[in-house]
């Protein structure tokens, strides 16, 4: 994957953001607040994405994950405090910052009706049916393109899914429990892409209960105090 | 990324095409059960014929605007829809395209067979289809702010009609009275005139208006 061209050099003319500088933090917050039925989430929550990082969301069963995942991506307005794409403030940034975007989901988005080929032709209109069978085939399911998805096992469902990392060349994957349903062999294997993606200047944001045998950043939800190792 | 959506919509559509015939389905026995209900008389018929075919391509709408967002809701397709980098109003206008293709231009089609059948006088045809025509993507688009502000909800059934009725009685009283002024041999432009403004508004507003109702359904 080629992610050279990624920084902008004009990133530096912001004035707001913190580090706004061409190889600055990618995404950063200030102060996130979050409540759920007067409960509070988390608060005061600040952090700094750097492109390369594997950053792990971890925390029990109702910490917040979930809910920190959907006001990054832009689907929850109900929080307070301040997000920064590239050292600008989020609000000003959403369409540079959903083109540069690869988000799998809880639900995948995959239809049992179409084809693993015409799911993937979707999420990826740019892709030719070559690229849709090779990566199919590096998620193990050659043999598979044109069959209806709701045939396949749901392991297999969600590899379509993950199809789309081989796909969209996205510097900045927000992948909520990737690992669902994945077998054992198959969880190294992701682990080794999203290492290689990070090493390749990507950030890689995610959730996930699994033991990762690889090198990340944890950013610790839930309970009263919140463990900030970020900043 | 627009014309992907729209072709794997239109795909999906064909593939599913059982639901979709539901709607066309209901508006035909609802159409073909008022001589038997009413009177096989056919003067008496042809006074009612533009009201009862009006009423069941606006009921048969109804029926089929449930299908626009739901199952794109339920399996996480339309959350990746609003990550789109596009506007979610054009992802908004697709989705009323294919529900106006699959679901609104088969009324207009089989209308004037159902006219026939209700001895709809012969006036009265070609105002029945153009208003069809004219109206029934008005239809599409103020039901898609309907949906998109139910879709979360797992109870919405009775919800959307109420929302989206109200804002459907002008189209079913200037759409009939032009079929009745057909049957009279008066002029019907004006009534055409009015669905082609309240078209016209609607294109402009309903697609911004349903792509911030998803985006409400979506925050919780």
């Amino acid at each position: 994957m080629s992610l050279q061209n990624l920084h902008n050099p004009d990133t530096t003319s912001s004035t707001t953001g913190p580090n706004a500088t061409g190889n600055g933090p990618w995404l950063s917050a200030r102060g996130l607040f979050c409540e759920r039925d007067e409960r509070v989430l988390f608060s005061e929550l600040n952090f700094d994405f750097l492109p390369g990082d594997i950053v792990r969301i971890a925390g029990p069963n109702g910490a917040g994950k979930s809910s920190l995942m959907r006001i990054l991506l832009g689907l929850s307005a109900g929080f307070e405090g301040e997000l920064f794409w590239h050292g600008k403030p989020m609000a000003q940034q959403v369409y540079d910052f959903r083109s540069q975007l690869l988000y799998l989901g809880h639900q995948v988005g995959v239809k049992g009706n179409l084809t693993p080929e015409e799911n993937l032709a979707w999420f990826s209109p740019a892709a030719t049916q070559d690229d849709i069978y090779g990566a199919l085939k590096k998620v193990g399911l050659s043999g598979y393109e044109d069959l209806l998805t709701h045939g396949l096992s749901a392991g297999q469902q969600r590899r379509v899914a993950l199809a789309r990392l081989f796909l969209e060349d996205k510097p900045l994957w927000i992948l909520d429990e990737p690992f669902t349903a994945i077998d054992k062999e198959g969880v190294s294997e992701l682990e080794q892409v999203v290492i290689n993606h990070a090493q390749a200047g990507g950030l890689v944001i995610l959730t996930t209960h699994h033991d990762l045998r690889v090198p990340v950043k944890t950013l610790m939800l839930g309970g009263t105090e919140t463990e900030m190792p970020l900043c | 990324m627009l014309m992907a959506l729209l072709k794997r919509d239109l795909l999906l559509a064909f593939r599913n095409r059982g639901d979709l015939l539901n709607p066309l389905m209901f508006f035909m026995i609802v159409a073909s059960l008022f001589p038997l209900a009413v009177s096989p008389d056919p003067e008496l018929l042809g006074v009612i014929a533009a009201g009862v075919i009006w009423v069941g391509a606006l009921l048969a709408t109804l029926l089929s605007l449930d299908l626009m967002f739901k199952s794109d809701y339920e399996d996480g397709s339309l959350e990746q829809m609003l990550l789109m980098p596009q506007p979610a109003m054009l992802m908004v206008l697709v989705k009323v395209l294919v529900h106006w293709l699959v679901a609104g231009l088969p009324l207009a089609f089989i209308a004037p067979l159902l006219g026939l059948m209700l001895g709809l006088p012969n006036g009265g045809f070609m105002p029945l289809i153009l208003s069809l025509l004219l109206a029934t993507p008005i239809l599409s688009l103020l039901g898609a702010i309907g949906a998109g502000l139910t879709v979360g909800l797992r109870k919405g059934g009775m919800l959307m009609p109420l929302l989206i009725l109200p804002l459907y009685i002008p189209v079913l009283i200037f759409a009939s009275g032009s079929v009745q002024a057909g049957v009279q041999g008066s002029d019907y432009l004006g009534h055409m005139a009015f669905l082609g403004a309240y078209l016209a508004l609607t294109l402009v507003v309903a697609p911004v208006a349903a792509a911030a109702a998803l985006r409400i359904s979506l925050a919780r």
